[in-house]
């Protein structure tokens, strides 16, 4: 079975962002990029399906400018197989990422795709749903356990209650959520093989895909700051004020 | 135009996302419908209809909606929002597993998690874990939102006494089924609409520590949250997770135990209306967004908390 993993290069989410002074967006000059780590996540996920044998190939898509080929590389050093990068400078929203993997999923035809849940960017958490939709494919969103069976798969997703598990006929949509493995770091050997692998890139127009945004984003602003408060000596003192001064009790 | 709410609901009961979001659905239009999924749903319905501000609510009866699961839902919301001018649902895990796929198969955007109604199309979102609000304009003839419960008032549960009507239900695409889940039982509130919350982080060492907090939990009335890394390293469930990918919340009173405070995790509790702070590095971040700083090793701490509580 081949497995497509959709990967996205955004701001390292140890930066502290800054939205710019003209409110048009978050500062990205020079400021330190890297795999959204849901889908480091999805790649550790399929790396560990092909360890098992159940995965036959891994193929790695990003959509976004040529620096997104570093973070091809990066899932190519964990261990994917080959890289699929759709180049484009323009900004593209979930629906056209996903009509663009629907392109490359109709040319590649895998079994199961894997997705974060989320791009900590956009924060979204639309991109894979979008996906299954479009495909007419099973979804299970933010999995914390997978287990593929034979032609279903069980996954594990995380729910404001608790657990769930849903079975899924294959082929099947999933999108990661944090518990679901911890990713590894690629080892220097395996940089060094990931330089050899191959990376196909294309166009958005290539795929015949509309990707004009439906969303026009009219401001961009800093949230109101909270200041900080003050510092109590002790116990007593705290529970006076949450009584007396902030009545919260 | 009117606007269709996805209610939320479980075991029976309608649930309080649902409120908050017909807020919301109120702020797009005053004719507000409310659609009720689910299998044996007269109850929720009902509860629906007394919500202050429903004009309609629709009931979808069939078994292929017990569970929620995205495909059904989806598909029987994709044939109902073509008499709609916006579908709106709390972006909760339900409302975010299903709307995106909603949106997708009616070839439009989906707005998420949103905290203002500028106007009928145009919307303030956070992205960036909060550090940035995007204030968003869709060009789509008919808009599909997830919001953000913490962002609006819960309208009146009662009051209004709107007709119930039920829709016919279209084919069970079949593709998924549920197989079981583990739910967490708690006697204490509910995380998201909890007025006071307790939460523990990696500080906290062990699981069965988090009995101190529970202490002083049931001292306040207080829901009980978490860290990320209290979470991953195992010592509570994954549904007590506050933070940019766990739950939201803006209690009137959160109180963060050895929790230092990483953007992540601020994301989730940052518009609480009063923060209390208890670390015992007084460099901790989380002491920039605390009303009340306490630097004090959590274990003395949290005793004195629950035998001062008596007081
Ligand atoms: C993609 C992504 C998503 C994430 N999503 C979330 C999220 O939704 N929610 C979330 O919380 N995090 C999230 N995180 C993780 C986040 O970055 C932090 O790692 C996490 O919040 C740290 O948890 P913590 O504060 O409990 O642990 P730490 O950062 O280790 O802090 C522990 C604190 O406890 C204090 N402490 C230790 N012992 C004591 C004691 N005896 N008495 C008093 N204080 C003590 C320490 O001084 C320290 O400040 C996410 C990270 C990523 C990359
Ligand atoms: N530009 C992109 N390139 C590749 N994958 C993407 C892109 N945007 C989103 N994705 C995938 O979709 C997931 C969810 O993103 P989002 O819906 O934007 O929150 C991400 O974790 C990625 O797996």
């Amino acid at each position: 079975m081949k497995v497509l993993v959709a990967v996205k290069r955004v701001i390292d989410y140890n930066v502290k962002i800054r939205v710019k002074a003209d409110n048009t967006g978050v500062e990205t000059a020079n400021v330190k990029f890297s795999m959204n780590p849901f889908d480091e996540i999805a790649v550790e996920e399929a790396v560990r399906l092909k360890e098992a044998g159940k995965a036959t190939e891994i193929v790695v898509v990003s959509i976004g400018p040529a620096t997104a080929q570093e973070t091809l590389r990066t899932a190519l050093a964990m261990g994917a197989d080959r890289g699929v990068l759709v180049q484009t400078d323009e900004e593209i929203q979930p629906l056209a990422v996903a009509k663009l993997l629907k392109a490359v999923v109709d040319k590649e035809q895998p079994g199961l795709v894997i997705l974060g849940k989320q791009a900590i960017d956009d924060d979204s958490n639309q991109t894979g749903q979008m996906l299954a939709a479009l495909l007419g494919w099973s979804q299970g969103t933010f999995a914390s356990k997978v287990a593929i069976g034979d032609g279903s798969i069980e996954v594990t997703r995380e729910v404001d209650g608790g657990l769930e598990t849903v079975s899924l006929k294959m082929p099947a949509i999933v999108t990661t959520d944090l518990r679901l493995n911890e990713p590894r770091y690629a080892s220097l050997p395996n940089i060094m093989k990931a330089k050899k692998k191959p990376i196909d890139t294309m166009a958005p127009a290539d795929l015949g895909v509309d990707v004009a945004p439906r969303l026009v984003t009219l401001k961009v602003e800093e949230p109101a700051k909270r200041k900080a408060g003050i510092k109590v000596g002790d116990i007593a003192a705290l529970v006076d004020k949450l009584k007396n001064e902030a009545k919260v009790i | 135009m009117s606007v269709l709410v996805l209610a939320e609901h479980e075991a029976g009961q309608l649930k309080a996302s649902t409120l908050n979001t017909v807020t919301a659905a109120k702020a797009l239009d005053a004719d507000v419908h409310v659609l009720v999924a689910g299998s044996g749903i007269a109850a929720v319905a009902q509860a629906a209809a007394a919500v202050e501000g429903v004009a309609k609510v629709l009931t979808a009866d069939a078994a292929q909606f017990e569970h929620h699961l995205a495909e059904p839902l989806a598909a029987l919301l994709v044939e109902l929002a073509k008499g709609y001018a916006a579908v709106l649902a709390p972006a909760t895990s339900t409302g975010k597993n299903v709307l995106p796929r909603v949106a997708a198969l009616l070839d439009v955007a989906q707005i998420s998690d949103i905290t203002a109604v500028v106007s009928a199309d145009t919307f303030v979102r956070p992205i960036y874990a909060g550090n940035a609000l995007a204030t968003v304009q869709s060009k789509d003839a008919l808009k599909v939102i997830t919001v953000r419960t913490t962002a609006f008032e819960a309208a009146a549960a009662s009051g209004g006494s709107a007709p119930v009507e039920a829709v016919v239900v279209p084919a069970d695409p079949a593709v998924s089924s549920f197989v079981s889940q583990q739910l967490s039982k708690s006697e204490r509130p509910e995380l998201t609409s909890a007025r006071i919350i307790i939460s523990g982080g990696r500080g906290m060492q062990s699981g069965e520590n988090f009995h101190l907090l529970e202490k002083v939990a049931d001292k306040l009335g207080a829901a009980v949250g978490a860290s990320r890394a209290a979470v991953d390293a195992g010592f509570v469930p994954n549904d007590l997770q506050v933070g940019q990918t766990g739950k939201i919340v803006a209690p009137e009173l959160y109180i963060a135990v050895g929790i230092s405070g990483a953007i992540q995790h601020l994301a989730g509790m940052k518009d609480s209306k009063v923060i209390v702070a208890i670390n015992k590095d007084e460099e901790a971040p989380i002491f920039q967004v605390a009303d009340y700083g306490l630097v004090a090793d959590l274990f003395k701490a949290l005793p004195e908390l629950a035998a001062e509580l008596d007081k």
